[in-house]
């Protein structure tokens, strides 16, 4: 179909895409780590001086600090949460027979769909002080314990948002599992939790792996979840970015946390590419 | 095919039960009768779905959501198709870096994808006009959709279009009567994938939203960090029905492991 066909097309087809592409994602990011070296005066605003005091604030302050070590903290154990649910999860839902296993599969990956808020909003009501988990609690006798608000409730929200995006790579891997493999194991002798361990896991451990990458990344980034069930103090580095936009004004300073941010994010799909890079060369041969 | 065991099961149950749990919840308190949020257990009531109503605001985040969904995806479709073509079809310099300018939104954080419009915006004047907000949804949701588009293109049988070229059609005829058609479910599927992202979508939006321009997510964060009542989780029920609905006819046209799974 190319040919005879002037080699200007694919310009002409593509370019309007592109043009929007530049103006709205190359250009605002290159302003945006401009203005994280603007000087920044509380009276007058953002000054036409340039410095590197917010990037030396941000990684000798301690408050800055101990919002990052939260968030790599909480986004961390969010991920290893994720890999030891969401990986048992997909090698029980690969070997359910049709029709549960495409409703159950449909059940665990269809909330990504849901609003995030609403998910959130969900499990404020559910983990508040007069809340279900609480008043189950009482009505088994036990005090009942404060969660909203609190660093488990961002790692039970967010968990509970991060679950499909574990699950698809895990249950993508295993699609392309024999199974006729595993059972050979069994047949040789193998027991049912060493095939799981030799044949089964090393199989799977590449969509372990990208799965957490996603989830990780995703994670360290979430802000409607620590806004919503971590509340005013338990800051992580998303809500830490808003409210030096919203609330300080303090542009260049919450600039500077976002292209932080940014710049963690880049480093780990990064890695994520490398993963699917090292599967595309396995499954060559 | 192996059989799953007791534990095996009883593990499933749980997790099953940890997703669902905070969706039944709002789906029962919406029908409180109540004040507080509680489940309700001897009377239901719609009166938490009628206040809503009593919030303008709320009706009118709404509706501005369903615009903007609307116009965001249909511009997405119409800038992803051409490029897809031309991503597909052609050899040219800067082919692959094309492909990664228009993937890149998926890399980079919403939070930081907000903060950059809002300095953008700020610039040039820009800051709570409708039709940027448009833009950057575009911008946010174009890649859903090129990669639907993308793989419809890749699956396709291109000896239908030689035989159209033989007996004389013309490029536009070809795209139109014969192209078109094919790729029409990636189009479909990509267009109402992209309408819930766009319609959900929070992180970007906060940042660049005006008073005027404040979508339905929005709405509900502000209001949620404020005061937690019934109605939130009325206007929470609706949102889900809302997907779920969505959910079905994506699931009856391809298959939402297809386009979920494809997704990652």
């Amino acid at each position: 179909m190319s040919v005879g066909r002037s080699a200007a097309t694919p310009f002409w087809l593509a370019g309007p895409g592109a043009l929007l592409f530049l103006g709205l994602v190359v250009l605002p990011l290159v302003l945006t780590v401009i203005l994280s070296f603007h000087v920044y005066d509380h009276t007058t605003g953002i000054k036409n001086e340039f410095t590197l005091a917010h990037y030396a604030a941000v990684f000798s302050d301690e408050y800055y600090l101990g919002i990052f070590w939260r968030t790599l903290r909480l986004a961390g154990l969010t991920t290893l949460i994720c890999v030891l649910i969401g990986a048992p999860e997909a090698y029980i839902l690969s070997r359910m027979r049709d029709p549960w296993r495409s409703v159950f599969l449909l059940v665990i990956i269809g909330p990504l769909l849901v609003s995030v808020v609403v998910r959130a909003f969900g499990w404020s009501m559910l983990l508040g002080s007069t809340g279900l988990v609480n008043q189950a609690l009482q009505g088994l006798g036990f005090d009942s314990v404060r969660l909203l608000y609190t660093e488990t409730a961002i790692v039970i929200a967010l968990v509970h948002v991060m679950l499909p995006f574990m699950v698809i790579p895990v249950w993508t891997a295993l699609q392309k599992l024999d199974p006729m493999v595993e059972a050979a194991a069994w047949s040789l002798g193998a027991s049912h939790f060493t095939a799981l361990r030799r044949v089964v896991l090393p199989q799977v451990s590449l969509g372990m792996l990208s799965g957490s990458l996603i989830v990780f990344g995703l994670s360290a980034s979430a802000f409607a979840i620590p806004g919503l069930l971590g509340g005013r103090r338990l800051k992580m580095a998303a809500t830490l970015v808003y409210d030096e936009y919203m609330h300080e004004l303090n542009w260049p300073l919450g600039a500077t946390i976002a292209i932080i941010v940014l710049v963690a994010n880049l480093v780990i799909m990064l890695a994520y590419n490398r993963v699917i890079e090292t599967r595309a060369r396995k499954a060559l041969g | 095919m192996q059989k799953n065991g007791p534990i095996a099961l009883l593990f499933h149950t749980l997790v099953v039960a940890f997703v669902l749990a905070p969706l039944v919840v709002i789906c029962l308190v919406a029908f409180t009768p109540e004040n507080t949020l509680s489940i309700p257990t001897t009377s239901f009531s719609l009166r938490w779905f009628r206040e809503i109503f009593r919030h303008p605001d709320f009706v009118a985040s709404f509706v501005n959501s369903l615009w903007l969904a609307t116009l965001a995806a249909t511009l997405s479709v119409a800038i992803s198709v051409p490029a897809a073509l031309a991503i597909d079809r052609y050899e040219f310099p800067g082919r692959d870096a094309l492909n990664a300018l228009f993937l890149s939104p998926l890399i980079i954080p919403h939070l930081v994808l907000g903060v950059a419009f809002l300095r953008l915006f700020a610039l040039i004047g820009a800051t709570g006009s409708f039709g940027w907000l448009v833009a950057c949804h575009v911008v946010v949701i174009t890649p859903y959709v090129l990669r639907l588009v993308m793989a419809s293109f890749t699956g396709l049988d291109r000896s239908a279009e030689q035989a159209a070229m033989t007996l004389g059609a013309s490029h536009w005829t070809v795209f139109r009567r014969v192209t078109a058609p094919m790729i029409l479910p990636g189009i479909t599927g990509g267009w109402l994938l992209a309408f819930i992202n766009s319609f959900d979508e929070l992180t970007m939006s906060i940042f660049v939203t005006s008073p005027q321009t404040v979508t339905l997510p929005v709405r509900m964060y502000m209001y949620a960090t404020e005061s937690i009542d019934p109605m939130m989780a009325a206007v929470s029920a609706l949102m889900i029905a809302l997907t779920a609905a969505a959910m079905l006819v994506l699931d009856r046209a391809f298959g939402l492991d297809k386009i979920l799974v494809g997704q990652k």
